[in-house]
């Protein structure tokens, strides 16, 4: 029977792309877990890394390290975190809309800007724009390595040392729940500690060995490196959570599609019988 | 009841330990550290070697790290470290293996190896049995 070929056709292919998307949203799904168990685990290190900067920032050193001295801002530099693939709805473009805004704002205040990438999806946006990028990294995969990064936060402490941006930001997802990740715009450099220690009050410092200038550099640079790292896996788990998402509701969509479809051609198929049916019952009582 | 301190030993990849001790040994860039409860306010680099936390007279575990940082607070202890492992999870034949390797690559000078990579492989690789022989002596 030739009836309703097409839609047939249609429904089979939507039956394959709903394959597709159910299999990415389980695969999202296992990916997730892993990705969420990577993020918890390199917390720890962060949160102390935290606290010592913390300290830190109550002492009353001998010697102010650059990265914890307040300029004046001319041009700021930003360290954007996006994924390196699609398909995971809103999250790499609610991102780069938070992002220019923020450089609409810093334009309007005659603030230069130097742009850091890590991900495919954000080198292919900025990389259109004219927006002044310094250096890209892309292509981490599932468990990216803290070496990996390290080129790109180089690039940028070097710049900051050498006084050519006044302020060092990382933009990234958070990730709130597996329903809700935020986009986020957060202040690397310089240094800025908002709670303070009550049990440290008073004038004191660190001894410092071997000395002040070797060791201060040594972990702020770590202490800037584990918060990209950190925003790094993050914006990870956020990327498979929001795959995952978006994986379900396609195939959901799919599964009404395919509904609506099969409604259609029963109709069709029903419709055609019964014309055939009336044409011979007509053929007959015409004999 | 002697004093102790708050220790605490993060990775970049885990927390390793945290609780309370009466002493903590590290391998600082200046020489050995051992840390007092109140103790005095003190920032160090750490060098590759074992850290020794010893909770009780009787009780002390062991971590190898390959280099990291230590912050002293009067009441509290951090060292974050680079890669920090129990001393009994180091396997053995792997450091060895390793220390082979590293040898090799320095005995090999034509150009193709970096030698500062090498020299610093081979260094946590001894650094590693060192940790694991002692470990052994003292009866673990």
């Amino acid at each position: 029977m030739a009836v309703g070929k097409e839609i047939r056709t249609k429904i089979a292919s939507i039956k394959n792309t709903q394959k597709i998307t159910r299999a990415m949203e389980m695969v999202a799904a296992s990916k997730m877990r892993k990705t969420k168990d990577r993020m918890q685990a390199t917390r720890p290190y962060s949160k102390k890394i935290g606290k010592i900067i913390k300290h830190l920032a109550q002492a009353n050193p001998e010697y102010k390290h650059p990265y914890l001295v307040v300029r004046d801002v001319k041009r700021v530099g930003i360290i954007l975190v996006s994924s390196d693939r699609g398909l995971c709805g809103g999250l790499n473009s609610n991102l780069f809309r938070k992002t220019l805004s923020h450089l609409v704002q810093w334009d309007n205040a005659n603030v230069e800007v130097d742009v850091c990438t890590i991900g495919t999806k954000a080198f292919g946006f900025f990389g259109n724009l004219k927006v002044n990028l310094v250096g890209q990294v892309s292509k981490l995969g599932d468990a990216p390595h803290l070496s990996d990064i390290v080129g790109v936060i180089r690039i940028m402490l070097d710049a900051y040392l050498e006084g050519r941006i006044d302020e060092l930001y990382i933009v990234s997802n958070e990730f709130v729940n597996t329903m809700t990740q935020r986009p986020t715009v957060e202040q690397l450099l310089p240094v800025v500690a908002c709670e303070l220690d009550e049990n440290l009050n008073g004038h004191w410092d660190y001894i410092y060995e071997p000395d002040a200038k070797e060791v201060l550099d040594n972990l702020l640079t770590r202490f800037i490196e584990s918060k990209v790292y950190q925003g790094l896996v993050e914006n990870n788990a956020c990327e498979q959570a929001a795959r995952m998402v978006a994986m379900k509701s396609a195939s959901d969509n799919a599964g009404n599609l395919i509904s609506e479809l099969q409604l259609i051609y029963n109709k069709a198929r029903q419709a055609a019988i019964t014309q055939e049916i009336s044409e011979i019952v007509a053929g007959a009582a015409a004999v | 009841m002697t004093m102790t301190v708050h220790v605490d030993i993060v990775s970049a990849e885990k927390e390793i330990f945290s609780g309370l001790a009466e002493m903590v040994f590290a391998p600082a860039e200046l020489g050995e550290v051992g840390i007092s409860p109140r103790h005095a306010p003190l920032i160090t680099k750490l060098n590759a070697g074992e850290v020794r936390v010893k909770v009780s007279a009787s009780e002390s575990y062991p971590f190898f790290i390959s280099g990291g940082l230590l912050e002293v607070q009067p009441h509290l202890v951090t060292i974050l470290a680079d890669t920090a492992i129990r001393a009994n999870d180091i396997d053995e034949a792997a450091a060895l293996d390793a220390k082979a390797k590293a040898e090799e690559a320095l005995t090999d000078k034509s150009g193709k190896i970096d030698y500062a990579t090498a020299q610093s492989q081979l260094s946590q690789a001894v650094m590693q049995l060192r940790t694991l022989d002692r470990f052994r002596k003292r009866g673990g």
